[in-house]
């Protein structure tokens, strides 16, 4: 394993844009489930006025270039952007700040979170959820103690799913918050600018070990959650 | 007391029952005259275009005073004719949720007695998907019994079984007698019906055409 060694020798430039990769990653999944979650249901189960343009704005991120993605986002949220003044005066700001590469692969992710989740609430027998009212639960209630449960599945397949967008998203990112070291070079954005420079190669590969590890973790994660939940459900 | 006085439109036909019902009352009738529906009214799972329903002296839906008591809050179980058991939790989570959901205390005799009374000892740690039907029924019937219901209603409890399985049940069924609880029994088995009910409400194509004693099943 003598190879192995330098190759994870990793520079603390390096180090940190793997913490902010993680640290942003984790958020945008984060902050974005609970959104995601409510999305998803209000999508399977409910009728409504402009529905259709509720599912078709979330999966826009899907087809559109990233790049118009993060463009937009930097209309909305740049400093002088309409959202990006308002909540400036509270002094949330995301323009070039990490929380704005969160932002811009939370809005990337959405899609590959909410779809795996609308179909789990609606492959939910809702007869179960009728059983839960006549028994006393609101349908709050219903909702987090039967509804969530069974969506389990769902959730972690989105969850999952979103997260590893979320850290491999660059364009909308580098377009949105740019590619500062230290805050918004994430892993994809640090591969690239090894790229482009002629000694990055050493420092690209062992970046992308890093990532390829990051991805096989993340997938077995998934993997041994859902194989627990659907134990639950069928076995003893 | 249970009256009922409901008219709803549905797809074939128009249901429009009127009955009063105290004891053991069964909604006796051939497959698709309404039954399950009248249940559902009862519950609270589906609304009636209008009329009125009330339970000890409580109007639960009154069309004309604008009043619609959600399910959860109406104190009636149901065991539907599917168990719908919740599939992600143990058979002792299922038997306890109401208790859960209804904020009340733990109840160690009730539960010991129900436990006793339907031989789910045996059943308690695992999970709906390992039991039979049978089992399954049984689950449902005790679960739908620790909620402490005003009223139970079960919708042909005994269709998705098997001759065996139903042998099996029926007992169960008539101990439920000791719980002095008034029961609305949906079946169009005049054998069952006549093992388990004081009195029997014919329904057939969304109408009631007799009331009377299990004479009425001839």
């Amino acid at each position: 394993m003598t190879n192995a060694a330098p190759l994870l020798d990793l520079t603390p430039e390096e180090w940190t844009a793997i913490r902010l990769s993680l640290r942003i990653a984790l958020t945008a999944t984060a902050s974005s489930l609970p959104f995601g979650i409510a999305v998803a249901w209000l999508l399977a189960r409910k009728r409504f006025w402009g529905k259709g343009l509720l599912d078709g704005i979330i999966h826009l991120p899907l087809v559109l270039p990233p790049v118009v993605t993060g463009y937009l986002l930097l209309i909305a949220f740049g400093r002088k952007g309409v959202i990006g003044a308002f909540l400036a005066e509270f002094g949330i700001v995301f323009a070039f700040r990490w929380t704005g590469a969160a932002l811009a692969c939370a809005v990337m992710s959405f899609p590959l979170l909410v779809r795996p989740l609308r179909l789990s609430f609606e492959s939910i027998d809702r007869r179960l959820e009728d059983a839960a009212s006549t028994l006393g639960a609101s349908p709050l209630k219903v909702f987090f103690t039967v509804t969530l449960p069974l969506a389990v599945p769902g959730l972690i397949a989105g969850t999952l799913l979103g997260f590893a967008k979320a850290l491999g998203e660059f364009g909308a990112t580098i377009t949105f918050v740019s590619n500062i070291p230290g805050e918004t070079q994430t892993i994809s954005a640090a591969i690239y600018t090894l790229t482009q420079i002629p000694a990055g190669d050493a420092a690209a590969a062992r970046l992308v070990m890093v990532a390829i590890v990051i991805a096989l973790i993340a997938l077995i994660a998934s993997e041994w959650l859902s194989r627990r939940a659907g134990q639950r459900f069928h076995g003893e | 007391m249970l009256t009922v006085d409901v008219r709803r439109t549905l797809s074939d036909f128009t249901l429009d029952v009127r009955f009063a019902s105290g004891g053991t009352t069964a909604l006796f009738g051939p497959s698709g005259a309404g039954k399950t529906t009248v249940a559902n009214l009862v519950a609270g799972l589906m609304k009636p275009d209008d009329g009125r329903i009330a339970l000890d002296g409580e109007v639960l839906f009154d069309s004309a005073q604008g009043i619609n008591v959600p399910a959860h809050r109406r104190r009636i179980g149901y065991v539907f004719q599917e168990g719908r058991l919740f599939p992600h939790l143990t058979v002792a989570r299922n038997l306890d949720y109401g208790r859960w959901m209804n904020g009340h205390p733990r109840d160690e005799a009730a539960q010991e007695r129900i436990v006793a009374m339907l031989d789910l000892g045996t059943l308690l740690q695992r999970r709906p998907g390992k039991l039979s039907g049978g089992e399954r029924q049984r689950v449902a019937i005790g679960r739908a019994l620790l909620a402490k219901p005003r009223l139970l209603l079960l919708d042909e409890p005994l269709a998705s079984l098997d001759a065996a399985r139903k042998a099996e049940i029926l007992p169960y069924l008539e101990r439920l007698h000791q719980e002095a609880l008034p029961m609305i029994y949906v079946s169009h088995h005049p054998d069952e019906v006549r093992r388990i009910a004081d009195q029997v409400v014919r329904i057939d194509g969304g109408k009631v055409t007799a009331i009377g004693g299990i004479e009425l099943l001839g």
